[in-house]
């Protein structure tokens, strides 16, 4: 069989167990979604932009069994003052839900929405997610906007009093959620996102943002740690002038994770910061793909991937700054780094700079190292037990991503869970 | 309270002899001082001591009041009371400065059985260990010697040691890279910490510390062994007259 035939039967095993929603303005954009899905063709193995990381149980019909895991812990975020939504294997639970009202902000169903003739999220829905399709193909994402059969529509007008907790249960072992959010930033408006669980055995996840001028975005993540669970999620974001997205994520477990950031700044003074921590025990694949474009003057991002890896796990980042022509006084910074904490695991980068303005500041850095025995002999020498002292240069290694998160309380959540996982390990 | 008999030690790496035979006994509330030519072995004896990797005993002895401090681990030695003030202090980004003393004060109470350090306390007691060594709230806050001067990190060496409170404190070279402001505040350091309890091993190649800090027994080491033992006065004599005379001396 021909390469590109196999690709089409393929794909099409994929979607023939799929349900395009009917009806309301989704319907065109779902369509259309579908058009460029088929004319792209899920990914395969021998795909550049997939070379780390194999797509197969991400892209096959039948979805890969993942068995639930119960965690003792506390779930995370719980004990903050928050707007609680839930979904259970991709769907949405009201019972277990807030009530969606909250002042600052409006929140919807992806159903509900699309039933109205005039919505604000019309003109964004598989628009820009659409949009991240040039120059690099990402097939899951237009799978996402076709099939997607939940999520919410987030419209911020104010500041809201609390963050919006996105928590994503995972119930089923055999489970396939896809789920596409879309949030709108009003000038001048600000909001907290908080995402966490495994969501489902299978998890495709969309996320398209437009952040309006003076509009501010927090997205603060921490997938699961059902060691089976399978993920691919995309965020799309579009910001403007004075706007600011920042984005952490936490990454515990999970035996094969892809995380795409596409990120395009087009208003002048728009700053972006994309930032991930990630630890990985044994069979554990973890990929963050990054592409953030410079389109307007004097813009700021900043990607800091670290990751954590032990017992033959692996980690991936491909992260890329373009800088367009006239995108002058660009300062962009990028930097991933993998600390190896035996000779059985792997980092693999591919950071890169595509820069077309003359007057801008790029750097970016990629390492891979093991525990410095300097340090750990030091602290040993002071009393600190080889398994603690291990866990503190491992955190001291992961700080600069964390520190990323501007709330404290947050950081402080996010340290504390590393903390148990290391611990866990010892 | 040291006891170090007939220690014999070799690189691990490489078949090299570094201690043929080092023989060394310093009692609680004495000052002893280690002098002696570069690559005589002093810091591989306070390494030794304090378990680093890379060396192998191959013959002989060290106890720290009857406690085999060979057979335990870095930080089994120090919670039975061994503290090295290093040569060259490690900079550890991204660990702060206080969580680490508070860790390893901690760690080394839990070793003994004894009740944690309140946060409360801790804090109390670093602030004022902190400022007879003058090191500054901002000093304390930054991540682990990081971006610190040779001088801060040698007071920070001290303040671990203060904090910590060994039995027996081995300060290797503690002298390198001061100026003589900064070497007087390090010295009233340890010499605040001199208690009939305790007992210091101070390595250096210079006199001048030994001006500040008064030792009460000087030893000679060379070629792996301590060839010379005598009072203070000894040390003035290599001052005087450097190592030749006794090394001549002893062959």
């Amino acid at each position: 069989m021909a390469l590109a035939e196999r690709r089409i039967s393929a794909t099409e095993a994929r979607i023939a167990g799929l349900e395009l929603p009917r009806g309301g303005w989704t319907e065109a954009a779902r369509q259309d979604a579908l058009a460029r899905l088929r004319a792209m063709g899920l990914p395969e193995r021998r795909d550049e932009y997939w070379r780390f990381t194999r797509p197969d149980t991400l892209s096959q019909a039948e979805t890969p069994r993942a068995a639930l895991f119960k965690p003792e812990e506390t779930e995370i975020f719980s004990d903050l003052d928050r707007l609680k939504i839930v979904f259970v294997d991709g769907v949405f639970d009201a019972a277990q839900s807030d009530d969606l009202s909250l002042e600052g902000v409006t929140v919807e169903r992806l159903a509900n929405a699309s039933v109205t003739d005039i919505h604000w999220a019309r003109d964004l829905y598989g628009t820009l997610e659409a949009r991240g399709q040039v120059p690099v193909q990402r097939p899951f994402a237009a799978l996402n906007t076709a099939f997607a059969t939940d999520g919410l529509m987030i419209h911020v007008t104010g500041k809201p009093s609390k963050p919006i907790s996105l928590v994503y249960v995972h119930d089923s072992e055999t489970s396939d959620a896809i789920l596409h959010h879309v949030v709108k930033v009003e000038p001048g408006a600000e909001v907290t996102i908080l995402e966490n669980g495994p969501a489902a055995a299978r998890f495709n996840k969309c996320m398209e943002i437009d952040v309006a001028d003076g509009g501010k975005l927090h997205l603060i993540r921490s997938q699961g740690r059902d060691h089976e669970r399978r993920a691919v999620t995309h965020l799309f974001a579009r910001l403007g002038e004075e706007s600011v997205f920042k984005a952490f994520t936490l990454t515990v477990n999970g035996v094969l994770t892809r995380n795409e950031a596409f990120v395009e700044l087009t208003g002048d003074d728009a700053t972006v910061h994309v930032a991930g921590a990630c630890v990985g025990d044994g069979d554990f694949h973890h990929d963050d793909t990054v592409f953030i474009t410079h389109d307007a003057v004097n813009c700021e991002s900043r990607q800091v991937f670290k990751k954590v890896l032990r017992n033959g796990a692996t980690g991936v980042f491909q992260g890329k700054i373009l800088v367009k022509e006239g995108a002058q006084k660009t300062d962009g910074y990028q930097i991933s780094q993998s600390l190896l904490l035996d000779g059985d695991s792997q980092f693999l980068a591919k950071p890169e700079l595509e820069i077309y303005a003359d007057d801008v500041a790029c750097s970016h850095g990629s390492t891979s190292g093991a525990i410095d025995e300097e340090a750990l002999f030091y602290l040993r020498s002071r009393g600190v037990p080889a398994g603690a002292a291990t866990d503190l240069l491992t955190l001291a290694f992961l700080a600069e991503a964390v520190d990323e998160i501007e709330d404290p309380d947050l950081a402080a959540d996010i340290v504390s869970r590393l903390e148990s996982w290391l611990a866990r390990r010892r | 309270m040291l006891e170090i008999k007939n220690l014999h030690v070799k690189l691990e790496e490489e078949d090299k002899q570094i201690l043929k035979g080092v023989n060394l006994s310093v009692e609680a509330g004495k000052v002893h001082a280690i002098m002696g030519p570069n690559g005589s072995g002093k810091s591989t004896l306070s390494y030794v001591l304090s378990g680093r990797d890379g060396y192998e005993v191959t013959e002989g002895s060290a106890t720290l009041d009857g406690d085999d401090l060979l057979a335990l681990e870095p930080e089994e030695r120090a919670a039975a009371g061994l503290f090295l003030a290093f040569q060259y202090p490690v900079e550890i980004p991204g660990v702060g400065n206080m969580t680490f003393l508070r860790t390893a004060v901690n760690a080394q109470r839990k070793a003994r059985g004894e009740e944690e350090m309140s946060a409360a306390d801790f804090l109390k007691e670093v602030r004022t260990r902190a400022k007879a060594l003058k090191i500054d709230a901002e000093m304390l806050k930054r991540p682990v010697n990081v971006g610190f001067s040779g001088g801060e990190k040698k007071r920070n060496e001290i303040l671990q040691m203060a904090m910590l409170e060994p039995k027996m404190c081995i300060l290797d070279e503690t002298d390198s890279g001061l100026d003589v402001d900064a070497m007087k505040l390090v010295s009233d350091g340890v010499n605040a910490l001199r208690d009939e309890g305790r007992g210091f091993l101070v390595i250096t190649h210079y006199q001048r510390l030994l001006d500040h800090i008064k030792p009460d027994v000087v030893h000679i080491m060379a070629d792996g062994r301590i060839i010379k033992t005598g009072g203070p006065e000894l040390a003035l004599e290599v001052e005087q007259n450097g190592y030749a005379d006794i090394l001549s001396e002893v062959q």
